[in-house]
C-alpha cells in the first residue's frame, strides 16, 4: 500500500494518488488496483480512505440538503424549481398545502408562482427521478423579501468561516439575516436594500478573494469602512 | 531534442522533433461552467464547456449518462479566405472525431438524464486545430468540475520534404505527405484520436506515430501547469476551512 | 430505439468468443464475410458497382461532368465523394440532410480513394484554371449489417475501375466528344479495412452486432502496394501497441479485398 502524495496537494485528473487497499472516497476513482483523481483539487488521506476535496464542481443534491430555488414551471399538481444543478427540483403541491391538491379549490399559483423564489429541502433524488424537494418545515417556505446571491458550491465553508467566524462577522456589520443553501445559493436579508447591497458585496470579494490568506481581517476592514460611509 | 541534420531546416527554424510554442489559459469565460484557451504556434481556440446541464429536446436524454455534445467551430475570420460560417462536412466531422476523443475520458454516468456540450471555437487556424481543440477542451472539462479518468492530451506528427516531423504547422501540412493527428489519456496509454491521411510505409506510420505519442505527452505536461498556474492561489480557500 | 440496445448476454458471448479466438458466426478474426462485387449495374451511370460484404450492400454510382477546378490545383479534376445513408437500408436510418454518421463515411471513403490517388487528376483537365473534370462517387448504402466503410471503399473502387466516360479531344481549350468510350484515368487500387477492438483482441470487418458490442473501431486504408494512405479511428480507445498491430492487419487483410477487385473487373 502506497500513498503518492503529501496531504493536501493539489492534483488533477488523472494523478495517481495511491496504490493498494484504499477506499475511495469523494471524487476519486480506483482503476487497476491503483487509485486516480478524478477531480480538480485537494488530495486528502483520511486512515484507508484517499479522497479530493474538488475545487470546482455542480452542486449534487443529496437528502437532507437544504437549498434555496427559483420556481420556473408550473406542472399539473407540482411546480417545478431551479437550485442550480443540472436536475431540475420538482415541488409537489401536497408538500405546499399540507395535504392533497385539490384542483377546485386550490391554484397553484396562489401558493407559487414562476419566478417565486423558496427555501427548500431535498426529500429524495436518485439516479432516474427527482429531487423532490419540500418547503414544510422550520425555516423553509417561500421567500418574501431579500436578495440573491451565488457563490460556488466549493466555496461555502470560507462564506461560513472557522466555526462561523466569517458569516458572524457579516451578520454582525451589517444586522443582514443571512440563509446559505448547500448549492450555493445565500439569502440575504436586512433592513434596508444598502445593507442588503453591502453584503453582497462582500460575498463577491469573499468568492474572488477566498484564496488570499487574511481574508476575515480584511473583510471586518472591508466591511467596517464601507458600514461609516453608505449607511 | 534533436537538432537538424545538415541543410535540411524546417522554415520555422524548428527541429524535427519540436513543437511549436504553446500557451493555454484556464477558466477565462465568465458564464461557461468550464473554460480554456490555447495557442499552438499560430492556432487559436476557445473553448467553454456548459454542463451537466439539462437537455432539450427531452427525448435526446439518457437514463445511463450525460450525453457528450461537441461543436467544433472555425470563425469567418479563422482562414486566409474568409470562410463561411455555417457549418461544413469537414467541421460536422472533427465535432464528432473530437467528442470521440474526449468521451473516454468523462465519467458520464455520473450525471443521468443531463447534457454537457462542449463549444470550440477556431479563432485563427494554423495548422493542428483538432489537436489544440482536444488539448483545450480537456481543460475546460477539468474546470468545469466535470469528473474525468485523465486529461486528453492531443498533438499531431507527419511527413514533409521526405521527413517525419512533429506538429506540422499550416505550410507543412498543405504541401506535406502526411499528416498523423493523435489523442492520448497519458495516465492509462489509451489512444482516443487516431487519423491519417497522406501516405506512409508501414515503417513510416510507425516511426511518426510513435513522434506523435511523445508529443501528446509534453502536451500534457503543459496541460498541468496550466492548471497549477490557475489553480495553486485557489487551494488555501480550502485549506483554512475544511 | 429497441434495436440499437444490444442485450448483455450477447455482448457476453462476442467477448467471450473474441478471446478465444472466434466469433458468433463462426468465423477466425481476421476472417472477412463472403464478398461479392458486381459492377456496370446502373448503365446510366459512368461507372457503378455493388459490393456486399455479408448482407451488408452497397452501391456506387460514378457520374462525371465538367466544372471549375479548385484555385489551389488549377491543374487537377476534382473528385467529390458524397454518401446516402437511406433510410430504406436500415430501421435505425431516418430520412434528413446527411447526419455525422454519413458525413464521416463519405470523408472516409473520399481520404482513402484521395490520399491513395486512385484517380489520376492530372490527366482530368481540359483547360487548366478554367474547366477540368468532376468525378463524381456517390455511396448509396442499402442494406446495413456492419461495416459500411469496406464496403463502401471496394464498391467506389471497382465502380472507378469498370468506369468509362466518354471519350473526348481537347481542341482550343474545349471539349469535343467523340464515340468511342475510355477508361477514366486510374493510378493505385486503395481499399479501406476496418478492424474491431473487442477486450484485447482485434478482429476484421465487424457485423453489425459487433459494431454495435466494440470497444473501438479503425478503419485503414491501404493501396496496393501496402502503403497506408488513410486512418479513421471511430469511438473508443486503442492502446498504442494495437494501433500499430492494426496496421499491420490491414495490410495483410486488403490482399483479399484487391483480389476480390481484381476479379470483379479485369483491368483492361
Amino acid at each position: 500500500m502506497s500513498v503518492f502524495f503529501e496531504e493536501r496537494k493539489l492534483v488533477f485528473p488523472g494523478e495517481l494518488l495511491a496504490e493498494g487497499d484504499f477506499s475511495v472516497g469523494a471524487n476519486v476513482f480506483r482503476e487497476g488496483g491503483r487509485v486516480y483523481a478524478g477531480r480538480i483539487g485537494l488530495a486528502v488521506q483520511e486512515d484507508h480512505m484517499v479522497s479530493v476535496i474538488a475545487l470546482r464542481g455542480v452542486y449534487e443534491p443529496k437528502v437532507g440538503d437544504v437549498v434555496l430555488g427559483k420556481v420556473i414551471d408550473l406542472g399539473g399538481s407540482s411546480w417545478f424549481v431551479d437550485i442550480g444543478c443540472p436536475y431540475t427540483g420538482v415541488l409537489n403541491a401536497s408538500d405546499v398545502y399540507g395535504r392533497g391538491f385539490s384542483p377546485q379549490t386550490d391554484d397553484l399559483s396562489n401558493a407559487l408562482a414562476i419566478g417565486d423564489m423558496v427555501i427548500a429541502e431535498v426529500l429524495q433524488f436518485d439516479r432516474t427521478r427527482g429531487p423532490f424537494l419540500t418547503t414544510r418545515g422550520p425555516g423553509l417556505g417561500k421567500i418574501t423579501r431579500g436578495r440573491i446571491e451565488k457563490v460556488t458550491p466549493a466555496k461555502i465553508p470560507r462564506l461560513i468561516g472557522k466555526k462561523g467566524s466569517m458569516i458572524s462577522l457579516l451578520r454582525g456589520e451589517t444586522g443582514c439575516d443571512l440563509t446559505v443553501g448547500k448549492n450555493g445559493w445565500v439569502l440575504v436579508a436586512g433592513k434596508s436594500a444598502e445593507d442588503e447591497e453591502l453584503v453582497g458585496m462582500a460575498i463577491r470579494k469573499i468568492e474572488r478573494e477566498a484564496h488570499v490568506p487574511g481574508l476575515t481581517d480584511r473583510m471586518a476592514e472591508f466591511l467596517k469602512s464601507r458600514g461609516k460611509r453608505g449607511g | 531534442m534533436v537538432r537538424t541534420v545538415k541543410e535540411f531546416t524546417r522554415h520555422d527554424g524548428r527541429a524535427l522533433d519540436e513543437l511549436r510554442p504553446i500557451k493555454m489559459q484556464v477558466g477565462l469565460l465568465d458564464k461557461a461552467d468550464g473554460s480554456a484557451y490555447i495557442e499552438h504556434g499560430r492556432t487559436k481556440v476557445l473553448v467553454a464547456v456548459y454542463g451537466p446541464r439539462d437537455v432539450h429536446p427531452r427525448h435526446l436524454a439518457s437514463p445511463e449518462g450525460a450525453i457528450l455534445r461537441c461543436r467544433y467551430h472555425m470563425a469567418p475570420f479563422s482562414t486566409e479566405e474568409r470562410k463561411n460560417p455555417a457549418p461544413s462536412r469537414r467541421e460536422i466531422e472533427l465535432s464528432k472525431v473530437i467528442r470521440e476523443a474526449l468521451a473516454p475520458a468523462a465519467f458520464l454516468d455520473s450525471f443521468p438524464r443531463t447534457a454537457i456540450d462542449i463549444f470550440a471555437e477556431v479563432l485563427q487556424a494554423d495548422g493542428g486545430t483538432r489537436c489544440a481543440s482536444i488539448t483545450a477542451c480537456s481543460l475546460a472539462l477539468a474546470d468545469a468540475g466535470i469528473p474525468l479518468r485523465d486529461l486528453v492530451a492531443s498533438c499531431a506528427a507527419g511527413k514533409y520534404g521526405g521527413r517525419i516531423l512533429l506538429d506540422l504547422d499550416n505550410v507543412e501540412d498543405q504541401e506535406g505527405e502526411a499528416d498523423l493527428p493523435v489523442a492520448l489519456l497519458p495516465a492509462f496509454d489509451e489512444v482516443s484520436l487516431l487519423q491519417m491521411n497522406g501516405l506512409l510505409t508501414e515503417e513510416e506510420f510507425n516511426e511518426a506515430f510513435n513522434l506523435a505519442l511523445k508529443g501528446c505527452k509534453r502536451v500534457y505536461e503543459l496541460q498541468r501547469e496550466a492548471l497549477k498556474e490557475h489553480y495553486v492561489a485557489a487551494t488555501s480557500v480550502v485549506e483554512e476551512e475544511t | 430505439m429497441s434495436l440499437k440496445i444490444v442485450p448483455d448476454i450477447t455482448r457476453a458471448r462476442i467477448w467471450d468468443l473474441a478471446s478465444k479466438g472466434k466469433r458468433v458466426d463462426g468465423r477466425e478474426l481476421l476472417e472477412y464475410r463472403p464478398i461479392r462485387v458486381e459492377t456496370g449495374v446502373v448503365e446510366k451511370a459512368e461507372g457503378s458497382a455493388q459490393v456486399s460484404i455479408g448482407s451488408t450492400k452497397v452501391l456506387v454510382g460514378v457520374k462525371v461532368e465538367t466544372g471549375e477546378p479548385f484555385p489551389d490545383t488549377p491543374d487537377e479534376g476534382v473528385l467529390t465523394v458524397n454518401a446516402e445513408l437511406v433510410p430504406l437500408a436500415s430501421p435505425t436510418f431516418e430520412p434528413g440532410p446527411p447526419n455525422e454518421d454519413s458525413i464521416e463515411l463519405a470523408r472516409t471513403v473520399d481520404r482513402g480513394l484521395r490520399e491513395g490517388k486512385a484517380l489520376d487528376l492530372k490527366k482530368l483537365v481540359i483547360a487548366p484554371g478554367k474547366k477540368v473534370f468532376v468525378v463524381f462517387v456517390d455511396v448509396y448504402a442499402l442494406d446495413y449489417d456492419g461495416n459500411l466503410v469496406d464496403a463502401s471503399a471496394l464498391a467506389s473502387m471497382a465502380a472507378l475501375t469498370q468506369g468509362k466516360m466518354r471519350g473526348y479531344k481537347v481542341v482550343d481549350r474545349e471539349v469535343v466528344w467523340q464515340d468511342e468510350k475510355v477508361p477514366l484515368p486510374l493510378l493505385h487500387s486503395p481499399v479501406a479495412v476496418s478492424i474491431g477492438k473487442v477486450g484485447g483482441s482485434l478482429l476484421v470487418d465487424p457485423s453489425l452486432e459487433e459494431e454495435q458490442t466494440l470497444e473501438a473501431r479503425v478503419t485503414v486504408s491501404v493501396d496496393e502496394a501496402g502503403r497506408v494512405c488513410s486512418v479513421q479511428k471511430g469511438p473508443g480507445c486503442l492502446s498504442p501497441n494495437q494501433v500499430l498491430e492494426a496496421i499491420g492487419i490491414a495490410k495483410s487483410s486488403s490482399q483479399r479485398l484487391l483480389q476480390e477487385l481484381k476479379e470483379a473487373v479485369p483491368v483492361a
